[in-house]
C-alpha cells in the first residue's frame, strides 16, 4: 500500500471540489492512501521568483516539511499549488542563502533543504501507479472520445524546477487520456497561458487568451478539454466564449474507474 | 660535475611585464651546477639561439635550462639549437614561465618568486637528464579517410593525386554525404549534384582509391606511420561485385513503405534500395529492418525472395554476413561531418505537430528535382503550392548550454538567403519572410548574395525571433514573432515554416575519437593541434581533420580544409621513416613483479609480458613473468609508470627520480 | 540611470541581463505582448541600461502572467519574467503603492471565480 502526504490547497475545498473529490476516490480505488497534513496553509497561488522574497515562500516550505516529517512523498493535484511547491522545493535545494533565511524564520526541529519528493497527481499515476496498470482498471473507457489535454503554463514551466515532462512536447496527459481509453488531440496552444489571474482586472485579455486555447483545441477536432487547474477551468469556461466542454482530469479518471456518473454537458 | 646554463626570456613584455627577469637570472645563477645565467629579450630569435649555442661552446655546458614559454611552443627550437652546438638535444629543459606564470599572475613579486621556483625545478631535473637518441620507424604508404562526404572525397582525391593509396570508409550505402542531398550551392547557385557527382565518380574510378561503403571503423591500433585498422563491412545482403545497379530488385520489392532516408523521410522507398540515381557505388542494399524475408513476420512473408528472383546476375544473398578487414595505414584523416540536431526540444515551432514545418535540409529535398515532388515546391501535408513561407534562423544555435548548442552553426544565414532567393525566383507569387537575430555573411561574395535576396528579390528580412507556431484547422500556420525594429508582435498566416536547424558533429565521431585517442571539445567537434597554426592536424600524430567534424563549415571551406588535410597527410606519407620520440617507457626487469597493471593501462598496446629466465642466489635460476615495452609503439604518455606498483616502469626524459627532484626543488 | 535600483533589481531577480543576445524571442512568445507598453526584451535591456523607474511607472508590470514562456524559451536562459517580477516588487513595495486593494475585490467576484485567482492577484499586486 502506497501512502502519500496529500496537499489539496485552498480552491479544492470550495470552488474545485470535483478536482479534489475524484482525486481522492480514484486514488483509493487504485490502492493509494492520501493523508492530508494538519493545519496546512494556502500556498499563495503564485510563486514569487524574487530571491529577496522569503515570507511568501514559507507556507510552501511548511507543507514540504510536513511531508518530510511524515517520511512520505508529497502529492498535489492543483496545478498552481504544484507549481508553487515544486519551485519552492527546487530553489531551497539550490539556493543556500534562501534556505538559510527560510530556516531562520521557521526554526524547524531540523532545517528543511529540499528533501521531499513532490509528485503531481498525474506524475503519481505515471510513475507510481503506471499508466499500463491504470488501463487495466478502467471499466468505462472513453472509447472514440477525442480529448484535448490542456497543460497551461503551471504544470510544465519553468521546466528546470517542475521537471514533470518535456515543456514543449509533453505527453503525460496524452498518455493518461490513452490509458482511460480516449484519443488524445494534440494542439499547439496546449502549453500556452489561459490568462490566469488577469481575469480579475482585465477580462478582455483573459478572454483573448482562453479563446485562443479553446479555438486551437476545437480546430484540431477535440470533443472536450481537460485540465488540472481550477483557474484554467474557470477561464476556459467563463472567458473563452467557446462551447467546448472543460473538465478536470480527475472527473474523467473517476468516471473511467466507475466511481462517477458520466458528465452530460 | 654538471655545467648548466640558464637562459631567461623576456618574450617582449609577455614575461618581462610581470616577472622581474633580471632577478630570476640572478637567483638561478646561484643554483648548484649553474655556470652561466643570462636573460634576453627574445630567446627564440636567431640572436637568442646563438646566445645558447655560443654559451654551450664557451662554457662547455652539460645541460641547458630555458625559462620561457610553454615547451609546446619552442622546446624543439631550443633542442635544435643545442644539437647544432654539439649538445644532446634531450639535455635541454624548459621552465614555462609564460603560460604557467606571467600570463596568469598580476603581481610582479608573486610571479617573480614563482618563476624562480619553476627555474629551480628545471635545474634540478636537468641534473638528472641523460642523453637520448631518437630511433626511427617506417611509414605505411597508405591513407585511411573516415567519412565519404565532400570532405572525405576531396581529401582522398588529393592524396591519390600524389600517388598514394587511399581507402574511404563510409557508413552509408553511398558516398556523397550531405552535399548529395543539397539542391543548389551558395553563393553561385550552381547545382550541388552537378559539381559533386563527377568527384564521386572520379573517386570510384581512381585506381588508388578503394571505397568501403556501408562500412565502419571498428578498431584502431598502432601510431603515426603505422596504424592497423579493422574495418567492418556491414552486410548489404547483396554481392557488390555482381550487382550492376540496374534497379530491377527495387521495383520487384513488395515492401514500398520504408521512409526514404535520403529524402529525410519525406517519401518512401523499397526495402531493397539504391539511395539515389548517382550513388557510388551503384549497388543495391537490403534494409534488414524492413525486408519482409529478413524480418520474417508471417510464413508468406518469409518466403518473399522477390528481389532475388528479379536479379539477373544472382547478386542477392540473404545469408551474407558482416565482414571484417584489417589494413595498415600511415595516416588517418577524419571526415565524419555533421547532422542537423533533433528538434524535439523546440516544439514551440511545432515541428513535431505539423508536416509543413520543415528543417532547411528537408527544404533542400523538397526543392530538388530528384526529391519527393520532382523539384516542384509543394507542402508535405496536402501537396499544394505554398504562398507564404516563414524562415526561422538560429534554431538551437547560439544557445545557453542548457538550451542548445552554444556555437553559431555558420552556414544557416547563407543557405536561408539562398532558399529565399530560389523560391522568389521560381515562385514570384510566394511571399518569403526571414526572422533573424543577426545576418552573418563573412565570406567572399556572401554579403552581396544576401543583399541580393533583400534588394532584388524582395525577401522580407525581419529582425526578431519567432516565439510560437500554431498550426490551424484551415491548413495555415500562425507564426507569432517579434519585430524588434517596429517594436510589435506579428502574426503571419504562413503556409510553410522552415527552421534553420543547428548542426552538430555526427554521432559516430565520439566513439571514433576514443579509438583514435584524439581530443574533442565539449560539443564533440574534433580539436585541432593548434587553433591558428595547425588547424588540420589533431594533437595525435598521424591523425588529420577534414571538414565539419572540426567545426561548422560551408562547402568552400570544407573543400579547402580537405585539401589542406590531404597535403599534411601527403607530407607524412612521402617519408620512408619518421623519427620516434625517444622519451619512451622501459621496464626494470629485476623490479617487475609481473602484475600486468601497466599492460592494462597502456592505450597503445605497447606493453607485452614474457617469461624470462633469471639467475637466482646459489646458482639457481627461476622463470619470471616480466613486462617489456615496444619502443616503436610507446608514445611516452607515462600511464604505465604511474600504474606500476613496484616502480619498475620508468620513462626516459621523465624518470621518477627526475620528477621527484623537481618536486623537491619546488617544495624546498 | 539609477544604479541603486538597478542593483536591487539584479539582486532580487538573480538574472544576468548581460546574457541577452537581443533576439527578441521572449517578446515573440509573450502572450501579454499587446497589453504591454514595454515588452519582455525591453525589460531586460532597460534594466541593463538602468532605466528602472520608467518600467516601475508602467502598467506593463501588472500585465505579465508569469506563465514562464519567456523563461523556458529564451535561448540564452536569461529568464525575463524574473526581471519583470523584480521590477514589479520594487514598485509595489513602496508605501501606498499596492496595485490591488481589498475593498475593490467584491466587485471583481463572480460565483465561479476560484480563490486561487484572488490569492494569486494579491501576491502579484500587493505587499
Amino acid at each position: 500500500m502506497n501512502t502519500f502526504t496529500y496537499y489539496p490547497g485552498c480552491t479544492l475545498r470550495t470552488k474545485a471540489k470535483d478536482l479534489d473529490t475524484y482525486a481522492r476516490s480514484s486514488a483509493e480505488a487504485l490502492g493509494i492512501t492520501l493523508e492530508e497534513p494538519e493545519n496546512w496553509q494556502c500556498c499563495g497561488g503564485a510563486y514569487t521568483t524574487a530571491k529577496d522574497e522569503i515570507a511568501t515562500k514559507l507556507s510552501a516550505v511548511r507543507t514540504l516539511n510536513a511531508a518530510k516529517e511524515a517520511g512520505r512523498p508529497l502529492v498535489t493535484v492543483c496545478s498552481a499549488c504544484h507549481n508553487v511547491i515544486k519551485q519552492t522545493n527546487y530553489d531551497i535545494s539550490k539556493d543556500e542563502e534562501m534556505a538559510a533565511k527560510v530556516n531562520n524564520y521557521l526554526k524547524l526541529d531540523e532545517p528543511y533543504t529540499g528533501e521531499t519528493t513532490v509528485y503531481h497527481y498525474l506524475e503519481m499515476l505515471r510513475d507510481v501507479v503506471g499508466f499500463d496498470n491504470l488501463k487495466k482498471q478502467v471499466v468505462n473507457p472513453f472509447k472514440g472520445k477525442k480529448i484535448a489535454a490542456y497543460y497551461g503554463c503551471l504544470l510544465l514551466r519553468p521546466s528546470k524546477a517542475l521537471a514533470m515532462d518535456d515543456p514543449e512536447n509533453p505527453t503525460i496527459i496524452e498518455d493518461f487520456i490513452k490509458a482511460i481509453g480516449g484519443t488524445p488531440v494534440i494542439y499547439a496552444q496546449r502549453n500556452e497561458c489561459c490568462g490566469g489571474y488577469i481575469t480579475m482586472e482585465d477580462k478582455a485579455q483573459a478572454s483573448k487568451r482562453s479563446s485562443k486555447v479553446m479555438d486551437s483545441a476545437k480546430e484540431q477536432g477535440a470533443d472536450m478539454i481537460i485540465t488540472a487547474c481550477p483557474l484554467c477551468l474557470y477561464n476556459l469556461k467563463k472567458n473563452s466564449g467557446s462551447d467546448l466542454p472543460v473538465y478536470y482530469f480527475t472527473e474523467l479518471l473517476a468516471e473511467a474507474l466507475g466511481l462517477k456518473e458520466a458528465n452530460n454537458e | 660535475m654538471q655545467r648548466i646554463g640558464v637562459f631567461v626570456c623576456h618574450c617582449g613584455t609577455n614575461i618581462a611585464a610581470t616577472v622581474d627577469v633580471k632577478a630570476v637570472a640572478e637567483a638561478l645563477s646561484h643554483e648548484s651546477g649553474v655556470v652561466i645565467s643570462q636573460e634576453y629579450q627574445y630567446m627564440c630569435s636567431e640572436a637568442g639561439q646563438n646566445l645558447i649555442k655560443d654559451s654551450i661552446k664557451e662554457y662547455g655546458l652539460t645541460g641547458v635550462v630555458v625559462c620561457s614559454c610553454s615547451p609546446r611552443m619552442h622546446e624543439n627550437t631550443f633542442r635544435k639549437a643545442a644539437a647544432a652546438a654539439g649538445l644532446n638535444p634531450y639535455l635541454v629543459e624548459i621552465a614555462n614561465i609564460r603560460e604557467q606564470c606571467s600570463w596568469i599572475h598580476k603581481d610582479i613579486a608573486t610571479a617573480t618568486e614563482k618563476a624562480i621556483i619553476l627555474g629551480k625545478a628545471a635545474i634540478a631535473k636537468v641534473h638528472l637528464n641523460a642523453p637520448l637518441t631518437a630511433g626511427e620507424s617506417p611509414v605505411a604508404k597508405r591513407a585511411l579517410v573516415i567519412g565519404g562526404g565532400i570532405a572525405g572525397i576531396q581529401t582522398a582525391l588529393d592524396i591519390a593525386e600524389a600517388g598514394f593509396e587511399v581507402d574511404i570508409v563510409e557508413k552509408e550505402a553511398t558516398i556523397g554525404g550531405k552535399m548529395a542531398q543539397i539542391d543548389k550551392t551558395f553563393p553561385t547557385l550552381d547545382c550541388a549534384a552537378c559539381i559533386l557527382t563527377p568527384k564521386m565518380v572520379e573517386a570510384s574510378q581512381n585506381e588508388l582509391i578503394t571505397i568501403h561503403s556501408y562500412s565502419e571503423v571498428s578498431a584502431v591500433k598502432g601510431f603515426v606511420g603505422n596504424f592497423t585498422v579493422t574495418i567492418k563491412k556491414k552486410t548489404r545482403f547483396v554481392d557488390e561485385t555482381k550487382c550492376t545497379g540496374c534497379g530491377l530488385c527495387t521495383e520487384a520489392c513488395p515492401m514500398k513503405k520504408v521512409p526514404n532516408a535520403f529524402n529525410l523521410g519525406l517519401d518512401n522507398r523499397s526495402a531493397i534500395y539504391i539511395p539515389f540515381a548517382q550513388a557510388v557505388p551503384k549497388v543495391a542494399t537490403i534494409d534488414p529492418n524492413y525486408c519482409l524475408k529478413l524480418k520474417g513476420g508471417t510464413v508468406k512473408e518469409k518466403v518473399c525472395g522477390k528481389c532475388a528472383a528479379a536479379c539477373t546476375v544472382g547478386a542477392i544473398n540473404y545469408h551474407q554476413q558482416d565482414e571484417y578487414i584489417e589494413q595498415k595505414y600511415g595516416a588517418i584523416i577524419v571526415a565524419t561531418g555533421f547532422n542537423p540536431i533533433k528538434l524535439d526540444k523546440y516544439d514551440e515551432f511545432a515541428y513535431n505537430q505539423c508536416p509543413d514545418v520543415v528543417t532547411s535540409l528537408e527544404l533542400e529535398r523538397l526543392m530538388n528535382a530528384a526529391g519527393p515532388n520532382g523539384g516542384t515546391l509543394l507542402r508535405p501535408s496536402d501537396k499544394t503550392h505554398p504562398h507564404k513561407i516563414v524562415f526561422v534562423q538560429c534554431v538551437g544555435s547560439r544557445c545557453d548550454d542548457s538550451k542548445g548548442k552554444p556555437y553559431c552553426s555558420k552556414i544557416c544565414c547563407m543557405y536561408t538567403a539562398k532558399h529565399a532567393m530560389l523560391i522568389r525566383e521560381k515562385y514570384p507569387d510566394t511571399e518569403v519572410y526571414v526572422f533573424y537575430i543577426d545576418v552573418r555573411t563573412p565570406g567572399k561574395n556572401f554579403d552581396e548574395f544576401y543583399r541580393r535576396a533583400v534588394e532584388q528579390y524582395n525577401v522580407h528580412y525581419i529582425k526578431g525571433m519567432v516565439g510560437k507556431v500554431t498550426p490551424k484547422a484551415d491548413g495555415t500556420i500562425d507564426v507569432q514573432a517579434s519585430d524588434l525594429l517596429s517594436n510589435e508582435q506579428l502574426h503571419i498566416d504562413a503556409d510553410m515554416v522552415v527552421l534553420a536547424t543547428a548542426i552538430e558533429p555526427d554521432k559516430t565521431a565520439r566513439p571514433l575519437a576514443t579509438m583514435l585517442t584524439t581530443q574533442m571539445d565539449t560539443n564533440d567537434f574534433f580539436t585541432e593541434a593548434h587553433a591558428k597554426l595547425r588547424p588540420v592536424e589533431s594533437a595525435t600524430a598521424g591523425i588529420f581533420l577534414s571538414g565539419a567534424c572540426q567545426g561548422p563549415k560551408d562547402i568552400p571551406e570544407t573543400v579547402a580544409q580537405a585539401s589542406a588535410a590531404a597535403s599534411k597527410a601527403i607530407g607524412l606519407l612521402v617519408k620512408n621513416s619518421i623519427t620516434c620520440n625517444p622519451c619512451v617507457a622501459h621496464s626494470n626487469e629485476l623490479m617487475c613483479n609481473g602484475c600486468s597493471a601497466c599492460e592494462k593501462v597502456c592505450p597503445y598496446g605497447a606493453i607485452t609480458y614474457q617469461d624470462k629466465e633469471f639467475r637466482m642466489p646459489d646458482r639457481t635460476t627461476a622463470i619470471r613473468r616480466v613486462a617489456s615495452v615496444n619502443p616503436a609503439v610507446c608514445q611516452g604518455c607515462g600511464a604505465c609508470t604511474v600504474a606500476c606498483p613496484s616502480g619498475a616502469m620508468d620513462l626516459n626524459g621523465f624518470s621518477n627520480s627526475q620528477i621527484m627532484a623537481e618536486v623537491d626543488a619546488i617544495c624546498k | 540611470m539609477n544604479n541603486n535600483l538597478k542593483e536591487q533589481v539584479l539582486r532580487s531577480s538573480g538574472v544576468n541581463v548581460l546574457k541577452c543576445m537581443r533576439c527578441g524571442k521572449c517578446s515573440g512568445t509573450c502572450p501579454s505582448y499587446d497589453e504591454m507598453e514595454y515588452h519582455p526584451h525591453q525589460f531586460v535591456y532597460m534594466v541593463e541600461k538602468g532605466d528602472i523607474e520608467t518600467l516601475m511607472n508602467s502598467k506593463s508590470i501588472y500585465k505579465c502572467l508569469t506563465c514562464f514562456a519567456c523563461v523556458d524559451r529564451c535561448p540564452r536562459n536569461v529568464e525575463p519574467a524574473k526581471v519583470v517580477e523584480a521590477v514589479r516588487l520594487a514598485a509595489i513595495r513602496k508605501q501606498g503603492n499596492n496595485h490591488l486593494i481589498a475593498d475593490s475585490i467584491p466587485e471583481m467576484l463572480d460565483e465561479d471565480l476560484p480563490q486561487q485567482a484572488i490569492v494569486t492577484a494579491f501576491r502579484k499586486y500587493t505587499k
